[in-house]
């Protein structure tokens, strides 16, 4: 099933940038956007094959290329404090929630709570989204 | 009696108090009632220096005679004298007034222990002084011999005198005693410290001497292993013989290959035991104790990998360390994660229709991060074309050095990358297998181990043949 926008193609929240720019605020507001949400930075090649990752598995998830974003600085650095690790990217959030970096997802996809935790978000994004009374319309 | 003793150049004197730090000596290190046998056998005297010092001088282990030691610790009122300078030149040359020796031989024998700890001996105490001089493999000697009545000899008995491991030290008697009681406390914490960190420093020696042993041991089995597996026909790589110009990591690789070769037998032993536990039809309980090693043992070659890919990630993807067949069929560092199940073939059968599919979803799951990572990888790769094609370099390098080396750095910063992805998919490799045992029973995953391990081994046994084969 396909939901939020287009591929690969940037997806930046429109002007409801508020002035409070923290950028943890902003991460969790991006996140709970969509499903299936990717930070990833443009040039960054672990970023691509998580898209992969996703796209192979039949999903299409939202993605933010922080590098193209004017505050993509800071949400960079808040990224990384968020996993504690290296690097920034590629982070992935499903349902609003952190899944983590490439390990992480790949720890979820191959012990099968990857599929899990997107099923269930999906159908909670999908009935907030849709909020009628026959769910199962969206399998 | 009087003993004093006259130091040609010395600055300060010295008096030697019996009421000194050997208080603590309950028995004379030695006592030489009578000169005569004394000098010509040096070597005896320590014989029985070392026999007679053996108990109860352990605290008298190391002192470490500093100037202020003795300094502090005697008073000059005595007119005793030490040189300042422990050289037994010095000292034998104060030594050699003969008058203020007299007949009673005495003088003062210098034993620098290692670590230069000097201990004083006095030959003689109350009685008719003899002196007793030994020197200690530290090269310093006590020579009295030009005292002009001395009866004692040598003067060089580093040969003779094998290392204390006891020192005495005895005071002759001085009449001065009270005088040196404040001095003496603090001559005796000195000594005592002095005696611990002594040994303290003798104790890390052995230990290290230990460790070097150890290592050596090591090193010559690791050598006979890495024969006996060349006789096999297992590939090693030719770095490890000693030559590492071959390899750019240099002692790095050649470290993870001889880790490999050690992972690698232990992994065979392992698996050997696995396969006699099967073929024994122990209970489940040993069974899964067994398979447990075994996983926790895969885990170990994460870990070696992920450290090796650190030091030399060129190394780790080249799979110089595998054999030809196996580096042919290498992804990423290793091997392909979808093909462990794939080698199961029917081993695990029969299946319930969970664990069937478990196994379809762990199929799919693995060959799809496996293509995801490749995917990345091509990404890297292209990138790196990009990066370091002309396109992307100035058209005309006019001092465009700047720009050279600016695109340098970003290749550079992308191939750093690399790192990353062989830990990712080492990571997919384990996660694979430990994802596989979950959904099997004990006996279904002892069984899968097994083929796993036929299939990598027949792998380098084909490696071997190959190699062995009658060209031409």
């Amino acid at each position: 099933m396909h939901f939020g926008s287009g591929s690969w193609s940037s997806y930046n929240i429109p002007a409801k940038r508020s002035v409070a720019t923290d950028p943890y605020e902003r991460i969790e507001r991006m996140a709970s956007a969509s499903a299936v949400v990717i930070f990833s930075m443009s040039t960054c090649c672990m970023c691509h094959a998580v898209k992969r990752l996703f796209c192979g598995m039949g999903v299409n998830p939202t993605v933010y290329e922080i590098d193209e974003d004017p505050l993509g600085k800071e949400m960079e650095t808040a990224l990384m404090r968020l996993l504690g690790g290296a690097s920034a990217v590629p982070v992935v959030f499903i349902g609003g929630r952190l899944v983590g970096a490439m390990d992480s997802v790949m720890g979820s996809h191959i012990n099968g709570t990857l599929i899990k935790k997107q099923e269930r978000c999906e159908l909670t994004w999908i009935r907030m989204r849709f909020p009628v009374k026959s769910v199962s319309r969206c399998t | 009696m009087q003993n004093s003793f006259k130091a040609a150049a010395v600055p300060q004197h010295i008096s030697l108090t019996n009421s000194d730090v050997y208080s603590h000596s309950h028995s004379p290190f030695y006592l030489r009632g009578d000169g005569s046998g004394r000098n010509a056998t040096n070597g005896t005297n320590i014989g029985e220096l070392q026999q007679s010092a053996g108990n109860g001088f352990s605290h008298l282990d190391a002192v470490d005679l500093t100037r202020s030691t003795m300094y502090n610790s005697m008073k000059a009122s005595s007119g005793s004298v030490v040189s300042s300078n422990l050289q037994f030149g010095g000292l034998t040359n104060s030594l050699g007034s003969a008058d203020q020796m007299g007949s009673s031989n005495r003088g003062v024998g210098l034993m620098l222990q290692r670590g230069g700890n000097v201990i004083l001996g006095f030959g003689g105490s109350l009685g008719n002084g003899q002196f007793e001089n030994w020197t200690e493999n530290s090269g310093v000697v006590a020579d009295h011999s030009q005292q002009t009545d001395n009866t004692s000899t040598d003067t060089d008995a580093k040969n003779q005198f094998p290392r204390v491991h006891h020192e005495r030290l005895i005071v002759e008697d001085s009449t001065d005693q009270s005088k040196g009681r404040i001095g003496d406390q603090k001559a005796l914490c000195k000594l005592a410290q002095n005696r611990e960190a002594a040994r303290k420093s003798r104790m890390r020696k052995k230990a290290y001497v230990q460790q070097l042993e150890n290592s050596r041991q090591r090193l010559v089995q690791l050598e006979q292993d890495l024969k006996r597996a060349r006789q096999q026909g297992v590939y090693v790589a030719p770095g490890f013989s000693g030559d590492q110009s071959h390899s750019m990591g240099g002692s790095g690789s050649v470290a993870f290959d001889i880790d490999y070769a050690r992972w690698l037998e232990e992994h065979q032993r392992l698996v050997n035991d696995l396969r006699s536990a099967v073929n024994s039809h122990v209970g489940d309980g040993e069974l899964q104790l067994v398979v447990d090693k075994v996983m926790s043992h895969y885990e170990e070659i994460f870990r070696l990998k992920s450290s090796g890919a650190k030091s030399d990630i060129f190394h780790i993807i080249s799979g110089m360390w595998k054999t030809p067949a196996e580096r042919c069929f290498m992804w990423l560092g290793g091997f392909r994660s979808s093909d462990v199940l794939k080698v199961l073939g029917n081993q695990i059968e029969p299946l319930t229709e969970q664990q069937l599919v478990g196994i379809c979803n762990l199929q799919q799951s693995s060959q799809q991060t496996e293509d995801a990572l490749s995917q990345g990888m091509e990404a890297l790769q292209q990138s790196l074309v990009d990066t370091l094609s002309s396109n992307s370099l100035a058209p005309r390098n006019s001092g465009n050095i700047a720009d050279y080396m600016g695109q340098m750095a970003i290749a550079m910063s992308k191939l750093a990358t690399l790192e990353n992805f062989v830990h990712q998919a080492e990571l997919l490799r384990l996660q694979t297998l430990q994802q596989m045992q979950r959904i099997l029973t004990t006996r279904q995953a002892a069984r899968a181990l097994l083929a796993i391990n036929d299939y990598k081994s027949r792998l380098r046994a084909l490696s071997s043949l190959w190699l062995a084969r009658p060209k031409g």
